[in-house]
């Protein structure tokens, strides 16, 4: 089966273009603002879309999404159903994939079953779980499955000797972490880039993107030329931090610069 | 694809794809030398002259008489080198570390136990030290963190959600995942991915290893009951592990009642919580409909953790341990009376279990045998037992 996820590398590889992927807490700002968000971060540049579901205690999160996940919580008490409702108001106005990263957690307490098929149901195309490493997937590859939702793997500069068996396994596309530690803007980057990337490309079937430590256009085109698209999360995230109710306007403006240096390739 | 470090359903390596690396380079490393005589007579060595294990075994014969149940025995953890039993297991792990050849230890602490602990040991190893340490656990703990710091480590607070023991936990993890190469994790309880809950309960087993040992040679049998508190629960599995095996010995775990279980202030684990994914495990966790981590309340900042180690819900699962929860006040009662009874005082956390013993050994016969493992001394927590009891100390 081939979902949105598939359909848009596909199309964006016959664009001859790479893949901004941008990310949102749901409800930080208000689940009303989320929405807004997503659909500007779409008309803007963004490709694909992760939303995350806020975690009390997010431990692959860097301080900008820490703080954007508890705003979520404690200002807007932002439930799981609340997500899905959020996904099913932006179904009805978007074709474009969406995604949901999440704690294992809230997987596991909502019931497997329960959740990938209200994913399927609400139109969600894939799920990133940052605690559910290759080790322990397959309690929730099979049912994701099922409902025709992609598992994201992730692989960092830390995977050494793992790359071959999780990029063998991966579906949708592979997520790439720029550097190990948590989400977060950089200021640069440690990692060797390019024998990073060229054990990636060696193994991996599927489109692969880069996240972690992008937050504008020169490093969206810097990193854009080892793979297929760009992922930026705590940037857009600070955005909402910063302006509230007012970054919009702000959030667009990052999206069409990131896009532009992706495109300057 | 076979699990491993299971009990039962519980247990497992739910963490982040940049630190399963370390964590598979930790399992290989632990099952090299967990085997290794010369890692295991080292180890040994440091337990005895270091530590100065054996810890004894003491008869409490004023209690045992007050209470008019079971023979009462404690289990003297508090006599070790640095005042608890988290020496046992932060010598197992830094020697480990030192084994391969890390340079940096990072741990997180509660009530400042286990850090003291790793400081301790790092210090007397020369390794890098940096232990996180929630906020609000700092204040109530402040003795503790400058005893860290004399001892060479740095103390980070952490502010970050309930500024306790989970996000202190939090933090060390997200310093783990930048600093992987270098970095050694030296986590405090039977919690956290495998191997952890395995290595840290093999590096505290020797507390039963022993406490059988005297007990066959002092009684010449069995205990009946052994009583331990449980926060992630490292103390009380040292403890129970090497008795799981003899079925006439009832094993009990204190949890943290705070202001009761049916309160919202607690940190009741097994009593309240349900199966979880956190912290690198499957588990029991205190936690809500929406699988979101609850805030808990102890009045001790060791057991203030939402969750418990995977071996722990299995034993609790499978009925092979029981757990009851005690109350602030019951600890704080329990913390005077065997102040006053054995002239013995107890770290908060241990007054759990001696809580927990005043209700189980009245029911008792007097032919029966209890050792209350009391994990840790009190000197730490007289100054806020003061304050609970409104007293101001002026300091």
């Amino acid at each position: 089966m081939s979902n949105r996820i598939e359909k848009t590398f596909a199309q964006l590889k016959a664009n001859n273009q790479k893949a901004l992927i941008t990310y949102i807490v749901a409800g930080d700002g208000g689940i009303d603002l989320t929405e807004k968000a997503v659909l500007e971060m779409g008309k803007n540049g963004a490709d694909i879309v992760e939303i995350g579901v806020p975690f009390s205690d997010p431990i692959a999160e860097g301080q900008v999404i820490q703080e954007g996940s508890l705003r979520s919580l404690r200002d807007n008490h932002t439930t799981l159903k609340d997500v899905f409702r959020l996904v099913e108001n932006l179904r009805k106005q978007t074709e474009m994939p969406l995604l949901l990263m999440l704690y294992a957690n809230t997987i596991f307490r909502s019931g497997k079953e329960t959740f990938f098929a209200k994913c399927q149901e609400t139109g969600i195309d894939g799920v990133i779980v940052p605690d559910v490493p290759f080790e322990e997937h397959d309690e929730f590859l099979e049912t994701a499955k099922q409902h025709d939702i992609r598992f994201i793997s992730l692989v960092t500069p830390a995977s050494t000797g793992r790359i071959e068996k999780i990029a063998a396994a991966a579906e949708g596309f592979l997520y790439c972490v720029s550097s190990v530690g948590v989400t977060g803007m950089r200021d640069k980057f440690s990692t060797d880039f390019d024998s990073f990337f060229k054990e990636i490309a060696e193994y991996t079937k599927i489109p692969y993107c880069v996240g972690f430590g992008i937050r504008n256009g020169e490093t969206a085109k810097k990193m854009g030329t080892y793979c297929d698209g760009v992922i930026v999360g705590s940037a857009v995230v600070d955005k909402i931090g910063k302006y509230q109710q007012d970054a919009l306007p702000k959030i667009a403006d990052l999206c069409q610069e990131l896009k532009a240096g992706l495109n300057q390739q | 694809m076979s699990k491993i470090g299971r009990f039962g359903n519980y247990g497992g390596q739910y963490v982040p794809e940049t630190v399963m690396n370390a964590v598979s380079e930790l399992q290989k490393a632990y099952e090299k030398y967990s085997k290794d005589p010369d890692f295991l007579n080292e180890l040994q060595e440091l337990y005895h002259q270091y530590a100065f294990r054996p810890s004894l075994l003491y008869y409490a014969e004023k209690m045992t008489k007050d209470l008019g149940g079971a023979k009462v025995y404690i289990k003297r953890e508090d006599l070790n080198h640095t005042g608890s039993h988290k020496i046992n297991n932060a010598l197992g792990q830094v020697l480990l570390a030192k084994k391969m050849g890390k340079k940096r230890v990072i741990a997180e602490t509660g009530a400042g136990q286990h850090g003291v602990a790793t400081a301790t040991v790092c210090a007397y190893f020369d390794m890098e030290c940096e232990i996180y340490m929630g906020r609000e656990d700092m204040e109530r703990q402040a003795l503790n963190v400058y005893r860290m710091e004399l001892l060479g480590a740095k103390v980070t607070g952490v502010d970050s959600g309930t500024a306790t023991l989970k996000d202190a936990i939090n933090e060390a993890m997200r310093d783990w995942a930048t600093n992987i190469a270098t970095t050694f994790y030296c986590i405090g309880s039977v919690m956290g991915p495998h191997p952890y809950p395995t290595m840290v309960r093999d590096f505290q087993k020797i507390i039963g290893i022993e406490a059988k040992k005297q007990i066959l040679e002092m009684e010449g049998r069995l205990p009946d009951c052994i009583i331990a508190c449980v926060g992630g629960g490292s103390n009380a599995m040292g403890i129970f592990y090497d008795f799981i095996p003899d079925k006439s010995v009832r094993l009990v775990g204190a949890e943290a009642g705070g202001k009761g279980a049916d309160t919202e202030f607690h940190a009741a684990t097994l009593t309240k919580g349900d199966t979880g994914i956190f912290h690198g495990m499957k588990s029991i966790f205190l936690q809500n409909e929406e699988g979101q981590i609850a805030p808990v309340f102890s009045i001790s900042a060791g057991l203030d953790y939402p969750g418990i180690g995977p071996e722990h819900a299995w034993l609790h699962d499978t009925g092979r341990a029981d757990y009851l929860s005690i109350t602030d006040e019951e600890a704080v009662q329990a913390f005077e009376y065997l102040s006053k009874t054995e002239g013995i005082i107890p770290a908060v956390e241990s007054a759990h279990a001696v809580a927990a013993a005043l209700k189980i050994i009245p029911t008792m016969q007097k032919d029966q045998i209890a050792i209350i493992n009391l994990s840790g001394r009190g000197d730490k927590d007289v100054q806020q037992i003061a304050k609970y009891r409104g007293v101001d100390l002026h300091v």
